[in-house]
């Protein structure tokens, strides 16, 4: 048999498949009547810590649900399980070795474990990770990134990709900044040249500053 | 590494365009702005490839440059680098209207569907 070769236009998005698959996600949200959190930062900026202090100042005021992706384990779920509130612990290892992200089909499997008409505000907590997740939307309404002071001035030029998605950041472990040689103001800087003017909060989830002041712009923000 | 999943992504997309056709060559555009490092990419793409009607097919990555036209003074600038600020009147307040693409443009195959696919059809 001979071969030959023939070209074919496809002009398709790569992340078609996935944002088609979030607009199915946030559709869900909508008819649920949530507003929806997707939070971003690298391992160990204190996502975690913070959603604690979160669940605690808004208990009896606002119901939040919890959407926890990680490669493996579910010591984040169990870390929060004290609060009794709605949640759910996506694994992505099913993945090629263990996806660094959570996608919005991995979002929707774990939706089906959630009572959504029972929640006002869903939490979706993202793989630790400061440049995959920005990639693939889930359905969120809004993108926060904790962002820990121990990571430098100058993540934002590196990694500008998820800085400049970002809709609020929170600008986490302040309490650590007499120990540091952390230049606050060029961090801020850079933070304004890949993404101007963007919302910040100066939080620490040791002391609890700044706690309030987030929790406020997630009810301002939540309408 | 984000490259990985871009690469699963990509391989889907072109199987299933050929529609059982082995794959030769895909050209890829990524935008200037989408922080993609294309070795990084091209040996994902190699990987994910293996095992289906891609394996061994090339790919083909242009960089789309970043234009930014500014909503003040209505200029248009290349954006090599951050802070994206207009090159006429420094203005931060930009539309981008090139440079965050990602998409699969085409593709070359062969004609004939593999041995297997025939089989089945």
């Amino acid at each position: 048999m001979h071969r030959t070769a023939v070209k074919k236009v496809v002009l398709e998005g790569v992340l078609d498949a996935n944002d088609a698959l979030a607009q199915a996600n946030r559709q869900q949200f909508d008819h649920a009547g949530n507003f929806v959190v997707n939070m971003m930062s690298s391992p160990g900026a204190g996502k975690t810590a913070l959603l604690e202090h979160t669940l605690d100042r808004t208990l009896g005021k606002v119901r939040i649900g919890v959407l926890e992706g990680d490669v493996q384990t579910t010591l984040d779920a169990d870390r929060l399980a004290r609060f009794h509130t709605p949640i759910v612990q996506v694994n992505t290892d099913a993945g090629f070795g263990g996806e660094c992200h959570l996608d919005a089909n991995m979002v929707r499997f774990g939706l089906a474990e959630l009572p959504l008409h029972d929640i006002d505000v869903l939490i979706i907590e993202n793989v630790g990770n400061l440049v995959c997740p920005a990639e693939f939307k889930v359905g969120e309404d809004v993108r926060v990134m904790v962002y820990a002071v121990t990571e430098g001035e100058e993540k934002p030029l590196k990694y500008p990709l998820m800085f400049r998605s970002a809709d609020l950041v929170l600008v986490n472990k302040v309490d650590l900044l007499p120990h540091l040689h952390f230049d606050m103001e060029k961090f801020l800087r850079n933070l304004d040249a890949v993404n101007p003017g963007v919302e910040r909060i100066m939080t620490s989830a040791a002391t609890g500053e700044g706690v309030d002041e987030w929790c406020s712009w997630l009810e301002r923000r939540k309408g | 590494m984000h490259e990985l999943a871009i690469a699963g992504h990509v391989v889907d997309i072109a199987a299933r365009h050929a529609d059982g056709r082995r794959v030769t060559k895909v050209y890829l555009k990524v935008g200037h702005l989408r922080q993609v490092v294309p070795s990084a990419l091209s040996f994902s793409f190699d990987l994910v490839a293996e095992g289906t009607t891609v394996e061994g097919a090339e790919l083909a990555l242009e960089e789309v440059p970043a234009v930014g036209l500014c909503r003040k003074c209505g200029a248009e600038t290349r954006l090599e680098a951050f802070p994206l600020q207009c090159g006429a009147c420094g203005g931060l307040d930009l539309e981008i209207t090139q440079g965050e693409d990602l998409y699969v443009e085409s593709l070359e195959m062969e004609e004939q569907t593999t041995n297997n696919q025939k089989l089945t059809s």
